[in-house]
């Protein structure tokens, strides 16, 4: 067995510190103040919180809620594929912290299209009424499909946090043994039938995460000629796998330092030495495409399309690869993190890029600037996702600790002893 | 044949083309394009802005409106208007460079596209071209996502963004429930100098040919709508160039082209899906079953 693997609930660990940090406090307002914007756009509508017109019809909420939310959940299906596709066994420690961040980014997502269709009451439709003609339809069918997949594909985690440890209090006692019995049974179907659900997850997401990109090709002229090409779904699978990795890289770090573990070092390097070749595939790509529909001359005219293009390609996609490329990469893990960072930025960027500073209706009285409401929101899910992320793995077996490596970290054997006290 | 003969023969054309063709829906199934679809053609140099189209729309789809005499207001055309969701039809007046005392007006409205994006694009198949040529919106599927409005290449579909339940979707309908019972658009009934013409498209398209041909003088040679994004079921004739008077200039392809074609390449039959399934399978089994051989290798050694 790799020792490597062994996730434990981190709650064990802060028998010393409380769950409400400072940190967590500042999260827990912007989630509040997030969520009364939510709450005023179901009582008075759209319209009340939102700058979105008839000219604007998608702002940041599908911009960045959906479509970035989408893509940097990415870590989800390109660990999956990884671990357990390729079946390389020293990568299993990172599969599940990016299950995790794919299910509650899915499930963000989930919430962000509620809160942006004007009738969320009927989100189901596209299960009864098909147009697949319309690349909408096909994501929301995918997402839909591919959250229930992140869900099953999670359960294991729940029956491993409860097999054996099933204690209902009092009354209730009598259920200990038929949930146990229920719960022994799922883990069993679940760990022979997983495989299904770990090609369909990697299959579901390669089709969703293309044809995001194929949502805007229908805007035809309204969408900037930098932005707008008919290889857009090729730029959005290949961008959405450059940035799965880093992603993991980046939480990773950033959920060490929060707990005071030490980082896996030396396999997120590895995760970060994979980026480069996808990053240039990308690049090569995207440059290519310019070539082709002869763009660059759009470059040259200094406007906000130019610039943000720049940005997006040598700040999120040049500067990282060069980092990722450097022989200072091999040494520290603090490159990695940043060009990771870096590579997260870029695709944020990008499909913000895509969605809002590229959409240019024929008809337009003034432009569309985000509400603080809209914002709000966004920012108030983004405070939400963390927190349940922090309760996860609290609660769940999610992170793996080395214990050899690190006096204070309890293993899973103390933290066993406890949790009975 | 004078005008008004032919509009009365084409009401008939028309309402045979809507109640026919619902009759027998397997011949003319939704969205598939009718030979015989009506049209309107707008010849924007009869047009005099007297805006009762405007009041008439209003009034046939029930929309609270300020009694007619108040549309003789011209103060209106100081601005820019845009179709939105409780006006489905403007006027704009735009300068003509030839006579300044004569200026351009032009009516808008949804354009019934041929190959419409709004129905191409809509997820749930709420938007129907339906065989008289009326591009319309249904109530009960549309779950307010507004794609149609990021779809439309003319910027068409309003939505009820102040509405908290059931907002909807909001465009011309072609005066759907008016031509079903043979009458005519509401727009084209009232108009006072017959600026619109209601007919079927190939007619129609054939009276802006004709018109063109018999007055270069008058007209620029550009029927706009007969191909722009290959076709649309209003055509619009005028004497000044179209962008210089409101209209988007688009390609003669049609919106949902690219995307259907992509659509359609990544799904046919769900081939390419399973497929790439498979494929992920096999190698699943191939890498684990390799590893299983390694383990059983390195007990045997040792």
């Amino acid at each position: 067995m790799n020792h490597n693997i062994n996730p434990v609930p981190l709650s064990g660990l802060y028998k010393v510190r409380p769950f409400f940090t400072p940190g967590v406090i500042i999260l827990t307002l912007i989630a509040l103040n997030g969520l009364v914007f939510v709450a005023l756009r179901f009582i008075f509508g759209i319209g009340y919180v939102t700058n979105l017109s008839n000219e604007y019809p998608w702002g940041i909420w599908i911009g960045i809620d959906v479509a970035t939310g989408v893509a940097l959940a990415a870590g989800g299906f390109t660990t999956a594929a990884l671990g357990h596709i390729m079946h390389r066994e020293e990568y299993h420690s990172i599969v599940r912290p990016a299950l995790l961040t794919a299910m509650l980014g899915y499930t963000f997502v989930a919430l962000g299209v509620v809160i942006d269709i004007g009738r969320w009451y009927y989100v189901w439709h596209p299960l009864i009424y098909w147009n697949p003609n319309s690349a909408l339809f096909e994501v929301g069918i995918c997402v839909m499909i591919y959250l229930t997949v992140l869900y099953i594909e999670f359960l294991p985690i729940v029956t491993e946090r409860f097999m054996g440890r099933v204690n209902f209090p009092k009354f209730l006692k009598f259920l200990n043994k038929p949930v146990e019995w229920l719960l022994e049974k799922l883990d069993k179907g679940l760990s022979k039938t997983m495989f299904i659900f770990i090609i369909a997850g990697v299959v579901l997401s390669t089709l969703h995460q293309s044809s995001l990109g194929t949502l805007m090709i229908i805007a035809g002229e309204k969408m900037h000629p930098l932005w707008q090409t008919p290889v857009l779904p090729l730029l959005f699978f290949l961008s959405a796998v450059s940035v799965g990795f880093p992603m993991v890289i980046f939480e990773s770090v950033i959920a060490s330092k929060s707990f005071g573990l030490k980082p896996e070092e030396k396999i997120l390097k590895k995760l970060g030495n994979m980026v480069a070749p996808i990053l240039l595939i990308y690049l090569a790509f995207k440059i290519g495409d310019m070539f082709i529909r002869e763009t660059f001359h759009y470059l040259f005219e200094l406007n906000i399309h130019s610039i943000m293009f720049l940005i997006e390609v040598i700040v999120g996609v040049i500067v990282p690869l060069f980092m990722f490329l450097s022989r200072k990469a091999i040494k520290s893990l603090t490159i990695t993190f940043w060009a990771s960072v870096l590579v997260i930025f870029g695709i944020v960027i990008n499909r913000f890029n895509n969605f809002i500073v590229a959409y240019h209706p024929p008809y337009s009285f003034k432009p569309y600037i985000p509400s603080i409401g809209e914002i709000s929101v966004t920012i108030g899910f983004v405070a939400l996702l963390i927190l349940l992320y922090r309760a996860f793995v609290m609660f769940f077996p999610i992170i793996s600790v080395q214990p050899k490596n690190n006096a204070q970290i309890i293993t899973a054997n103390n933290y066993e002893v406890l949790n009975e006290k | 044949m004078d005008r008004r003969n032919f509009l009365i023969k084409t009401i008939g054309i028309g309402a045979a083309a809507t109640l026919g063709n619902t009759n027998e829906s397997v011949a003319t199934p939704i969205n598939v394009l009718s030979e015989d679809r009506m049209g309107v053609l707008v010849d924007t140099t009869v047009c005099v802005g007297c805006r009762n189209c405007e009041w008439a729309c209003r009034n046939s789809h029930n929309i609270p409106t300020p009694p007619l005499e108040d549309y003789k207001n011209r103060s209106v055309f100081k601005e820019f208007r845009r179709p939105k969701e409780y006006s489905y039809t403007v006027v704009n007046e735009f300068s003509n460079p030839q006579n300044p005392l004569l200026p351009i007006d032009v009516k808008f409205q949804c354009m019934h596209c041929d190959k419409p994006a709004c129905v191409s694009a809509c997820i749930v198949g709420s938007i129907d071209k339906l065989p008289n040529g009326s591009v319309v919106w249904n109530s009960e599927k549309c779950i307010g996502c507004r794609y149609c409005m990021v779809a439309c290449p003319f910027q068409i579909p309003a939505f009820e963004y102040l509405t908290p339940i059931e907002p909807s979707i909001r465009k011309c309908d072609f005066c759907i429930e008016r031509t079903k019972e043979g009458k005519l658009p509401a727009c084209v009934e009232i108009c006072p100098v017959e600026a619109l013409i209601y007919g079927k498209r190939s007619e129609i398209i054939k009276i802006a040919r004709d018109k063109i041909k018999r007055n270069p003088q008058r007209y620029i040679k550009h029927i706009y709508g007969e191909y722009e994004v290959s076709g649309t079921s209003w055509i619009y004739i005028s004497s000044r160039e179209f962008d210089k008077i409101g209209f988007p200039k688009l390609s003669n392809k049609h919106a949902p082209g690219v995307s259907e074609a992509i659509q359609h390449g990544i799904f046919a039959y769900f081939v390419p899906p399973v497929l790439f399934y498979s494929m992920l399978g096999t190698l699943m089994w191939i890498n684990k079953r390799k590893k299983e051989l390694d383990v059983e290798e390195e007990s045997n050694e040792s």
